[in-house]
């Protein structure tokens, strides 16, 4: 009934683009930050560990919203974790049947794709309270947001760390023979803390309503 | 006996739950702003992750690992129920909680008071079912083993939010640059903390 006026309604637009920029995840609501920053020395593995977070969130505010009016609200954790559990299942049966060697890469961290807070957050947050169609867009733009920091921070520390994107060399051997080196520290798991640091400075530079009393 | 120790070490220092795999950040973050509430939490991480390591251990190995079934029937042999290891895991983990928050109240009133509302949060702390996907990963072969490495990674868990709260505490009378502050110094605050740490990669064990 309300599909027809609202599927690009202002209010769905408003709420598709929050999540990428005023209103971040990662850099703003501080969730999801657990299961991810091992999985950025490459690009490869961002990529396929945001594909993942977002469809899992899309999918499970979707099924959540749809139940929101018979889940018994004393149970509802207990509910999501399970729906949010078999989603990753299916997530990670997929990526191994498709992708394996990334699959070997992400290691634990996709079934860690489970106590990823944004989900859990968006789903007690957006999804028990809303319609289907924009507890969606919620959870897939959150997931997208999530995806963008991880995406950057994938991107910078495989160009700087080992000269590559997506495995391939991208930095002429010219340079290399001037004396340029690969940045060994940005391999290391530090890199991504103080990476995802400096992100957060410079976009509450740009946002001056995000910064901390 | 060497052996645990080793693995009890590693997983301290080496393989700090924190810094080398960043699990648990969410509430790592969230909490860290006193000494007080962060020793309360991390007590309750080992607490909780000596309990439910070894219990997912058992359930791995006699339910879900391929050929675990063969104890009932040979005719299980075959059964391969690893795929469901994931829903499990994370049932027994807020079972447990659940189970050890109800234990802790009847029996222990002031060990709940110190504990209490950080029970409930620890269901979703990406640390505890870390832990226990690690533990099946590394294929651990006695009990013991994963006791050793759960009572590990709880202490470096709990050492790690303890020593960032500290610094967090002297760092109020210090002026950090307007759009840093909180989450972004946080952030840069624990990569430094990280690189520290590192030194103890040099160790082999």
């Amino acid at each position: 009934m309300e599909n027809k006026e609202s599927i690009f309604s202002p209010k769905i637009i408003k709420t598709f683009l929050g999540p990428l920029n005023q209103n971040n995840p990662i850099s703003v609501q501080v969730l999801g930050i657990c299961s991810a920053l091992a999985v950025t020395v490459q690009l490869k593995p961002a990529l396929v560990m945001a594909l993942s977070v977002t469809i899992v969130t899309g999918f499970s505010s979707l099924i959540i919203s749809l139940l929101r009016n018979t889940i018994p609200s004393r149970i509802r954790i207990i509910v999501q974790l399970v729906v949010i559990a078999t989603l990753v299942i299916i997530v990670d049966q997929l990526l191994k049947a498709y992708v394996y060697d990334v699959s070997k890469k992400l290691s634990v961290f996709v079934g860690l794709i489970i106590t990823n807070c944004i989900i859990m957050g968006r789903l007690e947050a957006y999804a028990l309270g809303n319609k289907p169609w924009p507890s969606f867009v919620d959870g897939i733009a959150n997931g997208m947001g999530y995806g963008i920091i991880l995406i950057m921070v994938g991107f910078i520390r495989e160009l700087f760390g080992s000269g590559k994107i997506l495995g391939m060399s991208v930095i002429p051997d010219s340079l290399y023979q001037i004396g340029y080196e690969n940045n060994g520290l940005m391999i290391l798991p530090p890199m991504a803390l103080i990476l995802i640091g400096v992100i957060i400075w410079i976009h509450r530079s740009w946002n001056k309503t995000l910064i901390e009393k | 006996m060497e052996h645990l120790i080793n693995i009890f070490v590693k997983s301290i220092f080496i393989e700090n739950m924190i810094f080398a795999y960043f699990l648990g950040m969410c509430s790592y973050l969230a909490v860290s702003k006193t000494v007080k509430t962060s020793n309360g939490l991390g007590i309750a991480v080992i607490f909780v992750l000596v309990i439910t390591a070894p219990l997912n251990y058992l359930l791995n190995n006699y339910i879900l690992k391929e050929g675990a079934l063969a104890w009932l029937d040979p005719a299980y042999a075959e059964v391969d129920l690893s795929y469901l290891s994931f829903i499990v895991f994370i049932a027994t983990i807020a079972a447990m909680v659940q189970l050890v928050e109800m234990f802790v109240e009847k029996f222990s009133p002031s060990l709940y008071n110190a504990l209490g509302i950080f029970l409930p949060l620890i269901a979703v702390n990406c640390a505890i079912l870390g832990t226990s996907l690690f533990m099946q990963e590394r294929d651990y072969s006695s009990i013991f083993e994963v006791l050793a490495f759960a009572t590990g990674s709880g202490i470096g868990w709990w050492l790690a939010i303890v020593s960032l709260a500290a610094i967090r505490e002297k760092m109020r009378y210090s002026n950090v640059p307007a759009p840093l502050r909180g989450l972004g110094i946080t952030f840069i605050l624990t990569g430094l903390m990280a690189i520290a740490f590192m030194s103890f990669m040099g160790i082999h064990l």
